[in-house]
This record gives C-alpha cells, structure tokens and sequence, in this order.
C-alpha cells in the first residue's frame, strides 16, 4: 500500500550477498512457521467438524475428513436405540462423503441445552441493537467532547478516559446486582441498554471529529444552521469511515461477547447468546460431542469471518486505536 | 437604509449582544444533549457499579438475603479483606489464584510482545512478499471469539488431538500428555528432570509464606495453565503485530539510510534506532497485555474442569467462583472485595510497568 514510503527496521538489502540470502530463508521460515501455527487449527476445526465423533478421535490430525468416508455416524439397532458406529466401520468406503451429522444435529435441536438457532438470532439482536445505538449515542457524545464548548467539557473527558481503564471483572457482581433489582436480567432490552455506549467508542469518534476542519461548520454555522441540524446533516455524513469502524468493532465485540452476556442473559437458555450458549456444549468437559462442539465454533466463527475478509482494512487500522479499549 | 441603519445601531447591539447570549446558550444546550445519554449510560453501568463493589466489599452481605429487607447487611469495614488478604479461611485460595495469575502475567505478556515485535521487524523488511498474507493469518485469532478460539485448543490439546498425534508422530518416544487436566508445575518438572524434588531441601518444604510453602509457590504454571497461555499468546500476537508493524512504518527510511552511510550494522541499528524509536509502542502493547492477561477469564470458563480447579484458578475467576460457584454459599462481600482488589492490583502494576519502560515520555 505504501510500499515507497516504508520504513525498514533491522533491513539488510542485500539479497545478493550470502549473508542477506540466509536471513531472508530465515526470515521466511520463521513467518511460514508461525502462519502454519496460526491457521492449522482453524483449518483442523473446520475439517473435524465434518467427521463424526469417532473419527475425530482416532484421526484428528486429517486434514479431509477421509479416508473415513461414506460415512454414517450412528444407525439404529433393533428397539430404535442409537448406535455410534466405531471408527474403523466409518471407514468403509472411498468416496468423499463428509459426515453433516455435527451440524444436523445442532442445527435442529431446541432443547435448553442445545438451542443454536436460538442463540444466533439472539447474538444477532444483540449485536445490531447495540451497534445502532452506539453508533448513535459515540458519535454524539464524540462530537460533544471534541467541536462543543460545555461547561464539564474537560471533567467528562477525563471521567470517560478514567472509565476506559475500568477491568471488567470488577462490574460483574454490581451489575449483576442492578440488573437483578431493575428486573432486567435476561432481557434484550437489558442486555442493550448496559451496553449502549462504551468509551472506546466515544473516544474514536472524538478522534475523528477532531480531524475534520472546523471552517465546514463556520460556513454551516453562517448558513443558520444549529447544532443539531450541522450534526446530522453535515457532519455525521462526512463520518461514514470512522462509523464504518465503530460499528464493525461494535458488532464484532457483542458477536462474541460472553462476559456481559453470562451475567446479563447468562440464567435463561432461551436468552443466551452464541458464546454463552457454547460453554454449555461442551458442558462439564467430560465426554464431550466434539462433532457437535466443532460445529458450533465453525457456525459461531464464519459470519465474523466474512466481515473480517470483507472489512480487514478497518480492522487493521483499527487495532491501532484499540489501544484504547482495554478488550 | 443608511438613515434608519444609524438609528439602531444602540438596539443592533443590544440585540447583537442577547444572540450572542443565546448562542452561547444554546451551545451549551447542545452539547449536554449530545454528551448526555451516553455519560448517563457509562455512569450508570461502569462508574455506578465500581462504587456499588467498592460498598459490598464493605459489608457482611451474602448475595441471598434480599437486599430491602432490614438488616439484610451490616458494615463490617475492611474485615473482608482482612479475611481475604491476611487471615482467614479464603487466604489460600487468594494468594493461590494470585500466583496462577502472576505465572500467568509474567509468561504471556513478555512472550506475546517479543514474537510480535519479531514479527513485525520480519514483515516489515523491504524484500518481503506475501505482507498481506502474513497479516491476514496471523490477525485471524484475533477476531475470533475467546469462546471458540478456548474450545478449538480443547479440541486441539484433548488427550486424542491433533497436538498429541503430532508430537508422537515426531518423536516415537512421546508419551501424551494430557494437556488440559494436569496440575504438574511445569518448573517442578523441570527441576524433576534435573534431580530436584519437594524433599530436596527442607528449607523450600518447610518455609511457608502466606500458607503456601516456598517450594509450591516455585512451581510455575501447572500444564494445563500453561496451554490457557498457549492459547492467550496465540490469540493476541496479531493485533500487538499490526500495532507494531504501523509503528515501524512511521519510522521515516532517512533514520536508518543515515545510519548505515555511519556504517552502522543492521543489529545495531535494530538496537540503537528501532527498538527506541518504538519505546512508545512497547509500552502501550505492554499495558494492553497487562490490563488484558490479570483479568483472564473467558478462556479459564472453558478450559478448566474438576482435576484442574486449584492451578487454573484466577483472581478473575475467583471472583465469580465466590459470587456465583457454589449456589448454596454465594459471597457478594467476598467477591466484591476479591474484585476491588484486582482493580488495585491491575493499578498498581501499570504503575510500576510505567516506571520500567519509561511509559512518562509516551503518548
């Protein structure tokens, strides 16, 4: 992207040279070596979720759910019961014929403690909700802080600066509390409202907003304009990048919120949200279903997936922000 | 219009004066209405709530007894904190999680700083191909859930996954580990292999210090807690790249060109213009990691078990073990206090971080 404009940290441009030649080997080596580490047990996640639950013991490490192939998981015997079929009866057969029985089986169940169709209509309320109110209520609170002289301007500054250092395992239990008293445990308006602004946010749009020249809103001011009419006619329009931002960080951290929602959603399985409802698949970590755990995780993961690949740009420059944030 | 122009000229100001008050005042106006409902929003779920832990730290308050009911609580001052961090029966388990906690900290915010840091330098190069890539792959944990990221390493490290079938198909002699219940420290395993046991030395046995003897406090993360920090530097080695890699591009070419017609070495000039030059974002990597890794959680809800319980304990988690883990006996005085203390703790050692690597002079 800037490629003539790039800095070099420790650059030996000297590739013809010996030496420059084997720190580049090593250099290459070191960066496959780590992306291998990185994407294999994506990969290994994704490639298991289509084996059954025998196969995924004895040959984990197979990169296609074969050779066990043509496979049936279970049949059933004489009186109706269920019968795992072990792994070496899952080999029969050649063809490729990845097993669906991970994902029939949690995509179709309603029971409290498999309810994944549930739990991802609510992940997405929850994740839109609070998206638009953020994006509404960082924004204004972003411009307040940076264009609008109030008194308190300063103090609140500080105050929302201060809270972004709040850990958040100290709000657990209040939270708990006040929501509990307030009758707005597991509730969607509940989980919305505890999460309707949150300071990094504001700070990002703050930023922002600071960046945009002040003479548009002389002229707006000069064409009789007030506060609100500029804000949402002028200058809100003009902020289509750093929303774009907000709002994709705003979703992806409630997509895979599971702190708030264990304490806000986190008594009701019909509140749950996709997080929360994955600690209760692999319940006590004894005998887990890992066809049906793996699944989850591939069905949990894959909208964040195509937002990153369809956004990475914001991404990246936004983990440069995400200083800020704290999580 | 000249005439009636000089005529008004005392109301024009007047008038010029009173808009200028009402300007004023609308502005004002404006800007509480743009900043109130978020603050109002932040006051009530972060700030309030600080305070409301602050005050049940204080009190004798079980979580059970309905809270508008007289006499549901008393104040009992600082007692549960002396209980907590002096004598008491849940000394142990504090200053347990607290040293899980601290092997934690101390193994994964170095570690996750230097590979990123390497990272960056490697990606950065003038001759590499593939930067996009590298990014990509390397950022991916990173967006991904805590929750499915904790339930991939399950799968991962379970007695018949992936890393176990590879290590014994590496090396024929490997006996499995099972990674994910085993409470061995991993420094007594090292001592172990150099010949030192818990009898070696009585003085390590017997000297005990906050209950837990000399020897125990030694042992380092037990297995199972050093693959939750597998996991956590895993997750975040991306994002502290990319934060890095867009520090180094800041760094403008001339530095280094400069550098080198001085006949400098590209060592030294990684010693002597980059890793200075990044001071800045060492120590905001630093107290990222350091805010992030005293507070872990998610990971420790999913990955421990029964066998586990003692060595995968938290600080963070203790505090929901007291409140919500066992439902005949919730503690909201205990958990509270345990939370304040976290709080400080995290305070204090972002303080000290501050003072070792020169955070005044960063941004």
């Amino acid at each position: 992207m800037t490629t003539a404009a790039r800095s070099v940290g420790m650059d030996v441009d000297n590739s013809k040279t010996g030496l420059g030649r084997i720190l580049a080997i090593a250099g290459y080596s070191i960066l496959i070596l780590v992306a291998i580490i990185q994407t294999v047990p994506f990969i290994l996640t994704i490639a298991n979720s289509f084996k059954c639950d025998p196969a995924i013991t004895t040959r984990p490490a197979a990169f296609i759910p074969a050779p066990p192939f043509g496979v049936q998981c279970a049949t059933q015997d004489e009186s109706g019961n269920r019968v795992v079929l072990n792994a070496d009866d899952q080999t029969e057969g050649i063809t490729f014929n990845p097993s669906f029985n991970g994902y029939e089986s949690i995509l179709n169940s309603t029971g409290a403690a498999n309810n994944l169709p549930r739990w991802l209509v609510n992940t997405l309320i929850y994740s839109v909700a609070v998206m638009i109110i953020r994006i509404i209520l960082n924004s204004m609170a972003g411009y307040a802080l940076a264009r609008i002289k109030f008194p308190g301007n300063r103090i609140v500054f500080f105050i929302i600066l201060g809270v972004l250092m709040i850990p958040g395992v100290v709000l657990l239990i209040p939270r708990f509390l006040m929501l509990n008293q307030l009758n707005l445990l597991n509730t969607y308006h509940g989980y919305v409202i505890v999460l309707a602004a949150d300071a990094f946010g504001i700070m990002l749009m703050k930023q922002f907003f600071e960046s945009i020249p002040k003479e548009i809103e002389e002229a707006a001011q000069v064409d009789g304009a007030n506060r609100f009419i500029m804000f949402f006619r002028v200058i809100l329009p003009m902020a289509t990048p750093a929303l774009t931002a907000l709002a994709i960080f705003s979703f992806q951290g409630q997509w895979n919120n599971f702190m708030d929602a264990l304490i806000i959603v986190g008594t009701d399985p019909e509140m749950f949200n996709l997080p929360m409802g994955l600690t209760v698949l692999t319940g006590s970590g004894q005998d887990i279903q890992f066809d049906l755990v793996l699944a989850g995780a591939v069905i949990t993961t894959l909208p964040m997936a195509v937002i990153f690949f369809l956004f990475q740009r914001y991404f990246v420059e936004g983990s440069n922000y995400s200083g800020l944030a704290g999580q | 219009m000249a005439e009636p122009a000089v005529k008004s000229v005392p109301t024009a100001s007047a008038a010029a004066v009173t808009t200028q008050q009402s300007a004023k005042r609308q502005e004002i106006f404006a800007g509480l209405v743009f900043i109130a409902p978020a603050f109002v929003i932040l006051f009530l779920f972060m700030i309030l709530p600080l305070l409301v832990a602050g005050y049940f730290s204080l009190t004798d308050w079980n979580g059970r007894r309905p809270l508008n009911q007289e006499g549901a609580y008393e104040i009992v001052g600082l007692r549960n904190y002396e209980q907590l961090l002096i004598q008491g029966r849940r000394v142990d388990d504090f200053y347990n999680a607290l040293k899980n906690t601290v092997y934690y900290v101390l193994g994964v915010v170095p570690t996750q700083t230097i590979i990123a840091l390497v990272l960056a330098v490697i990606v950065n190069q003038k001759w590499m191909r593939w930067r996009g890539f590298f990014r990509t792959a390397y950022y991916f944990p990173s967006i991904t859930s805590s929750i499915v990221v904790s339930m991939i390493f399950l799968f991962m490290f379970s007695n018949t996954g992936p890393v176990n079938g590879f290590l014994s198909s590496v090396f024929p002699s490997y006996k499995p580990v099972t990674w994910l219940a085993n409470n061995d420290g991993v420094i007594h395993n090292f001592l172990g292999v150099l010949g030192i046991t818990e009898n070696s030395s009585t003085f390590l046995k017997d000297t005990e210090i906050f209950r837990i003897s000399l020897w125990d406090w030694l042992s380092g993360p037990s297995v199972s807690l050093l693959t939750i920090m597998i996991l956590a530097i895993w997750t975040t080695i991306g994002t502290m790249m990319v934060v890095y890699l867009s520090a180094l591009q800041n760094i403008p070419a001339q530095v280094y060109e400069a550098a080198y017609v001085d006949g400098a070495t590209a060592w030294q000039a990684f010693r002597k213009i980059t890793v200075p030059l990044l001071a800045p974002t060492t120590f905001f990597v630093i107290t990222l990691g350091l805010i992030g890794t005293f507070q872990v959680f998610d990971q420790i809800y999913v990955l421990r078990n029964d066998t586990t319980r003692e060595t995968t304990m938290s600080v963070a988690y203790l505090v929901y073990d007291f409140a919500f883990g066992s439902l005949n006996d919730p503690r909201m005085d205990r958990a509270t206090a345990t939370a304040v203390t976290l709080f400080l703790i995290i305070f204090v050692a972002t303080l000290i971080q501050r003072r070792i690597t020169g955070g005044d002079q960063a941004k």
